[in-house]
């Protein structure tokens, strides 16, 4: 790791235990480069929302210690964006509104929010439905409205909870290349939690995997292919290959 | 579709009319004297020929009813907003206000009455009582039930306390309020008049409840019969504008009124 790039953040033996004593963490080490896609994989239950919690502030380790070598990303609203496995909207706010709330928070002013929001939709694609509520919306919609409301802010940070694990197959191809596409174009670090080998190969430059009871990262594989990604790198042979690698590895963490 | 909907309302309309049109020929085929049991037309005579008395009673129950439920939902909210600040106060206060609750209104009112001198007064508190605790214990349940994913962004946005209030729990309890709501709409209705009876006749009032009382002593009783459609009337009146409301807030966004196909 000495000649890769400054660590945007570095977690070093970071431990996490519940009140009912669970303990979720144990000797997690990750380091996360500026400008990295990152994919975190790993079987139900190994930690691996607390890593991404602990990562955006929400929750604090117990152990070990998480580090900011370019600065604290958590000490100032609005550098990282959170994106949960559910959209997570207001049902009684209209898409703009939803998208408006981190500004709202800030007390940005008015005419600056509307021309970031409107900025946020139009790059998640959804120029023209600010006037629509929630439940208006199809799953894959209303999950770029939670996109494109860790967005409004311009996040150095984005953090992606399994976030399209409840959609249907096509609507979740479609949404890993507008997530690519935004990624490439915007200067963000995305961290993107996933149980899906595939997904995980597909999107990100290197695929930390997980195993549980404790939770920890057991293997870490890069993923070489080089950006834009498509539908031929899906059918290609490095990325079968790569895929057989996480998914073995993924086998041996859930042996572990 | 419009043939259901005229039908749906015209359904319960047929039982009204067979109901009341038995009653009428009961009591006409009978030959029973009013002082018994007034057919319905007598009633509505009633109703007309009566007015100077029955109608200022009618705004006086139904000020009294609006005013309470007023500080009903001010009450409510406040005690509710302040039950959401922490477990304690809630844990230390929410008992009394259900030992407030339980306790029959008609056995509290001759106390009330005796302690507040302005008997008006008197019955806006009684009233209260029975209507701000549905509000209270729906809007905290409301409060309390906000989205823990939405808690979490709101802090990661590092929303102050004031914010999250304002912004995600009020909002999220009006559904969970709008349903207190429609129960104490009919509860303060029923506080006011139970109040009105308990403090009789020799109470200062004059809403519809001392009007049944009135009427009962002087044996008139289609007046009674009359003051008691009334007070029906301004409970079905009550219902149907807060369901309005009701509707009105939660139309775009809440399940409860979407209208589903099939």
């Amino acid at each position: 790791m000495s000649d890769a790039p400054p660590a945007l953040v570095r977690l070093k033996g970071v431990r996490k235990a519940f009140a009912n004593g669970t303990l979720a963490l144990d000797g997690l080490d990750l380091a996360i480069g500026q400008h990295e896609f990152l994919s975190i994989l790993g079987p139900s239950g190994c930690g691996k929302s607390t890593a991404l919690r602990l990562i955006s502030g929400l929750i604090q380790p117990n152990g070990g210690a998480i580090n900011w070598p370019g600065g604290n990303l958590t000490n100032a609203v609005g550098e990282i964006g959170f994106v949960f496995q559910e959209p997570t909207l207001m049902p009684w706010a209209s898409v703009s509104d939803n998208v408006r709330l981190p500004l709202k928070l800030k007390a940005v002013l008015r005419a600056e929010a509307d021309r970031r929001v409107a900025e946020a939709l139009a790059m998640v694609g959804l120029s023209g439905f600010d006037r629509a509520f929630p439940r208006e919306l199809s799953g894959g919609m209303k999950m770029r409205v939670s996109i494109a409301r860790a967005l409004v802010t311009r996040p150095r940070l984005l953090l992606m909870d399994e976030p399209f694990a409840a959609l249907d197959e096509i609507t979740r191809l479609k949404l890993n290349n507008d997530l690519l596409e935004l990624w490439r174009t915007q200067n963000w670090t995305v961290v993107f939690v996933t149980h899906s080998v595939f997904e995980s190969v597909y999107l990100s430059q290197r695929v930390a995997v997980m195993a549980a009871r404790p939770g920890r990262i057991v293997r870490e594989i890069a993923v070489d292919a080089p950006y834009p990604r498509d539908e031929m790198f899906r059918t290609s042979e490095p990325y079968n290959r790569v895929c057989r690698d996480a998914s073995a590895a993924l086998h041996e963490a859930m042996a572990a | 579709m419009i043939a259901q909907r005229i039908a749906r309302v015209i359904a319960p309309l047929i039982v009204g009319v067979l109901a009341l049109g038995a009653w009428e020929a009961v009591v006409r085929l009978n030959g029973i004297p009013v002082y018994i049991l007034p057919a319905p037309s007598v009633v509505a005579v009633t109703l007309i020929t009566d007015r100077a008395v029955l109608f200022p009673s009618l705004l006086v129950t139904l000020q009294i009813t609006c005013m309470a439920l007023a500080a009903a939902v001010t009450g409510g909210v406040l005690l509710a907003v302040l039950f959401a600040q922490s477990s304690w106060i809630e844990r230390s206060f929410y008992p009394y206000a259900v030992i407030l609750q339980v306790t029959p209104i008609v056995a509290i009112s001759p106390l009330i009455l005796i302690y507040v001198e302005n008997p008006y007064l008197a019955l806006l508190i009684c009233a209260w009582i029975v209507a701000f605790f549905p509000i209270l214990s729906n809007t905290t349940l409301g409060l309390s039930s906000a989205d823990h994913n939405l808690v979490d962004l709101f802090r990661l946005y590092g929303a102050t306390r004031w914010q999250a209030l304002c912004y995600l729990r009020l909002p999220g309890s009006m559904p969970y309020f709008l349903g207190g709501l429609r129960i104490a709409g009919g509860l303060s209705l029923i506080g006011a008049v139970v109040a009105e009876f308990a403090a009789g006749t020799a109470g200062a009032g004059s809403g519809l409840a001392y009007r049944i009382l009135e009427s009962g002593y002087r044996l008139n009783i289609p007046r009674m019969f009359a003051a008691l459609v009334l007070i029906s009337l301004t409970g079905i009146a009550i219902y149907l504008v807060l369901s309005l409301v009701q509707h009105l807030i939660l139309r775009r966004w809440h399940e409860s009124a979407i209208k589903r196909e099939g």
